[in-house]
């Protein structure tokens, strides 16, 4: 029964994104004359020729750019929010570090939440401004992400793209519409969507209750459509109000992979050999269901110290472990980080996968763009990796792989053991970080460990128990947000750049193949080599410890 | 960099404008057309008071009346909290140990898992059909009816999985008691 639940769902998540990648083709290359009128216009009244091209370098330039515009803009209203309209809870500005750790936090596609948004959001930052970024974030992730394919499978010569025009497209033509179909879904749930502010209700026992509520359904659409995960309530998708059914839950869960899966077939579109996005979509598949079923296994068996039954600590009753299960992987291989139960009660070693998942760099469909060309870096390895081994030239759909493009893949891979090793070994020994810390023993570490992971992989989930606004951390996070999103961005372009420069060669009989299986089980040692086993001494004394001690019968 | 400025200033304005406030105006003016009772937070009235939400847990600890799992923030509604206790966390442990001999004590039943764990959200509205089925004798006695008309109330209440595949079977506890109170109203005396 289980395992007919899970294929019935990879198969629908698979069929829409094929679906989906049939018309992102269409929208980036501006196929349709009436979409591409209105883009026209959008994009002339901002001072921007849709049909230049644009080098490496101004792509990433402008994407910088606006980045920052988003950045200072969503600064200023968090520190105004108590002076502006649209505040019926009367809530005041929020502190500067919280504020920039917050406006980081949204414009890296990250949504790392250090504070609860009912409590220190008003209405017209949750609209003006997290779901602008909501949606911009991930406009600026998939456009970098199409402008990579285009270096990676284009003609010679052919150029990048154009940043303004793929955002402007992504945002109108693939984010909006989608999100106001999945908005209204969930609105049909029970999501609440209004501008009133908190009902004061008395109960059946005579208790009163203040219920907080607001304009949630048209937010939560775009939070799971762009792997942006910022949710707006503190408890994310696991509140009542968030995702109030199991119908709710599946389109959520669904929506967190719909866009990055649809990234892998547009790869195969765009190189015009679909078996080319068929291997990804294998590779990243085969590791995500690897990952939900450790995770399902270890939350359905249960924690033996609370007693018998599945592990329900942290969990809604009407979710039950498998949607928590299949949400914990979903979550933390897409780059979302919403969660449906919270990840610090989950059994160490299902914590343990969803740590992986983050610190491989968030390619397992990763975020919208950036989980494909976060994989197509591990491609490079791999395809030297093979190169070195039979003694040739390595090649990636045709054009060599040299020095250059090596050097710059492994530049963008060391921003993950820089942010996760580094910061945060600072961040488990400085005295004025270790407050931050809930629970004792093994566990307390794995707190750290994961906070760190999940904001240099921008994926924004947490161990929740953990005291996120401590200010050394907003600020530390704060920085390794933007080492995580910006370390990747700049190199894969240059990568992409470089590559569109190179003549494509027609394959011969020593080509080394990038689709059958053996390029997949390949891709996924790189992963395992290069991703996982530089994070598994520092695992070893988190979320492994806490097992062995648990399964030894030890409590801390 | 500056020949970037203009293209950045005028965008961010123009999606804030489009994506921040044209689109949540939007999906709230159709919500409150087309779900108006979702939209503002199927909220519960009785005698032209808010008694509540029927997607948000609140706490009863009378006799009478079936109980919510426990919650870590008590059933706050803001902020919404959990526990976010580690699987090895001595207190997480001992915390449910003190919940189930107190359930046990309560009902005379075995306390199934749901019934001694807190909630992610801390208003879970939900609870396992086991957990209902166990305090039945309880809510019986102290209503002076039957246990069997509650146990089949409380089976008329039980929510199934979507298409029996997805998730898991739910009583929601807000209107079991509302079914509870129209049907077997309390003794005016004790309970």
């Amino acid at each position: 029964m289980t395992l007919i639940s899970y294929v019935l769902y990879f198969a629908v998540l698979t069929a829409l994104g094929l679906g989906l990648a049939v018309w992102m083709r269409c929208v980036f290359e501006a196929r349709i004359p009436a979409l591409a009128w209105v883009d026209r216009i959008v994009l002339r009244s901002a001072g921007v020729n849709p049909d230049r091209q644009m080098s490496w370098t101004a792509y990433a330039m402008a994407v910088l750019a606006f980045n920052l515009a988003g950045f200072v803009l969503l600064y200023a209203l968090l520190r105004l929010q108590g002076y502006l309209p649209l505040n019926p809870d009367g809530i005041g500005a929020m502190s500067p570090d919280l504020a920039f750790n917050t406006a980081v936090s949204f414009v890296t596609n990250t949504n790392w939440q250090a504070y609860s948004g009912e409590a220190q959001l008003s209405y017209l930052s949750q609209m003006a401004g997290l779901t602008v970024q909501n949606f911009v974030s991930a406009a600026s992730g998939m456009a970098v992400g199409v402008a990579v394919i285009r270096g990676f499978t284009g003609p010679k010569d052919g150029g990048l793209g154009n940043f303004w025009a793929d955002m402007t497209r992504a945002t109108l033509w693939i984010l909006l519409p989608l999100s106001i179909a999945l908005a209204l879904f969930l609105a049909a749930q029970g999501v609440p969507q209004t501008l009133l502010g908190a009902v004061k209700a008395t109960g059946l026992e005579g208790a009163e209750q203040i219920i907080a509520r607001g304009p949630a359904a048209a937010q939560i659409a775009i939070k799971q459509l762009g792997t942006n995960g910022g949710g707006f309530f503190g408890v994310n998708s696991a509140h009542p109000f968030e995702n109030p059914t199991i119908a709710s839950n599946i389109a959520q869960c669904l929506s967190i992979l719909l866009i990055p899966v649809a990234f892998c077939f547009l790869f195969g579109s765009m190189a015009r050999d679909r078996r080319q996005g068929w291997a990804i979509f294998a590779a990243m598949g085969i590791m995500l269901l690897a990952g939900v079923a450790v995770i399902h296994f270890y939350e359905v068996a249960g924690n033996s110290n609370l007693g018998i039954g599945a592990n329900m600590e942290g969990k809604e009753a009407r979710f039950g472990a498998m949607l928590s299960s299949l949400w914990a992987a979903s979550t933390t291989a897409a780059s979302n980080g919403s969660v449906n139960a919270m990840h610090d009660s989950f059994m160490p070693l299902s914590g343990m996968v969803m740590m992986v998942f983050m610190q491989i760099g968030e390619v397992i469909f990763g975020g919208v763009g950036s989980g494909l060309y976060g994989m197509l870096l591990y491609c490079i390895i791999a395809v030297f990796l093979a190169g070195l081994m039979v003694g040739r030239t390595p090649e990636y759909l045709g054009r060599k792989i040299e020095a250059r493009e090596v050097t710059l893949a492994v530049i963008g891979f060391l921003s993950m053991p820089l942010g996760i090793l580094v910061v945060g070994a600072f961040a488990s020994t400085l005295p004025s970080a270790l407050a931050a810390i809930q629970d004792p023993g093994p566990h307390g570490f794995s707190e750290v460990l994961y906070a760190y992971s999940s904001a240099t992989g921008n994926n924004g989930s947490a161990f929740g128990g953990w005291g996120a606004s401590l200010p050394w951390h907003t600020t530390a996070i704060g920085l390794v947000m933007i080492l995580g999103r910006y370390a990747m961005i700049i190199p894969v372009l240059a990568i992409a750049g470089s590559l569109s420069r190179k003549t494509k060669a027609e394959a011969t009989a020593g080509t080394f193949p990038t689709h059958g299986p053996l390029f997949v089980t390949l891709l996924i040692l790189t992963v395992l080599i290069l991703g996982a086993l530089t994070f598994f001494p520092v695992l070893a004394l988190g979320p492994i410890a806490e097992e062995t001690a648990r399964v030894a019968g030890q409590s801390f | 960099m500056l020949t970037h400025l203009r293209p950045a200033i005028t965008l961010t304005l123009g999606f804030t404008l489009l994506t921040g406030l044209a689109y949540p105006f939007a999906i709230t003016g159709a919500a409150h057309v087309l779900f108006p009772a979702e939209a503002i937070g199927s909220l519960i009235e009785k005698d032209g008071v808010v008694i509540g939400s029927a997607l948000i847990a609140q706490s009863f600890v009378g006799a009478g009346y079936l109980h919510p799992r426990p919650s870590a923030s008590n059933y706050g509604a803001t902020p919404s909290g959990a526990s976010n206790l580690g699987p090895t966390n001595a207190a997480l442990i001992a915390s449910v140990a003190e919940r189930r001999a107190a359930y046990t004590a309560e009902n005379s039943a075995e306390a199934p898992i749901d019934a001694v764990t807190t909630s992610a959200s801390g208003l879970d509205p939900d609870v396992s059909p086991e957990n209902a089925l166990a305090q039945a004798a309880r809510i019986a006695t102290a209503r002076g009816v039957d246990r069997g008309a509650v146990l089949a109330l409380i089976t008329k209440q039980t929510k199934s999985p979507l298409l029996g595949l997805y998730g898991e079977p739910t009583v929601n506890v807000l209107q079991t008691n509302l079914a509870l109170d129209a049907e077997f109203p309390m003794p005016l005396v004790g309970g």
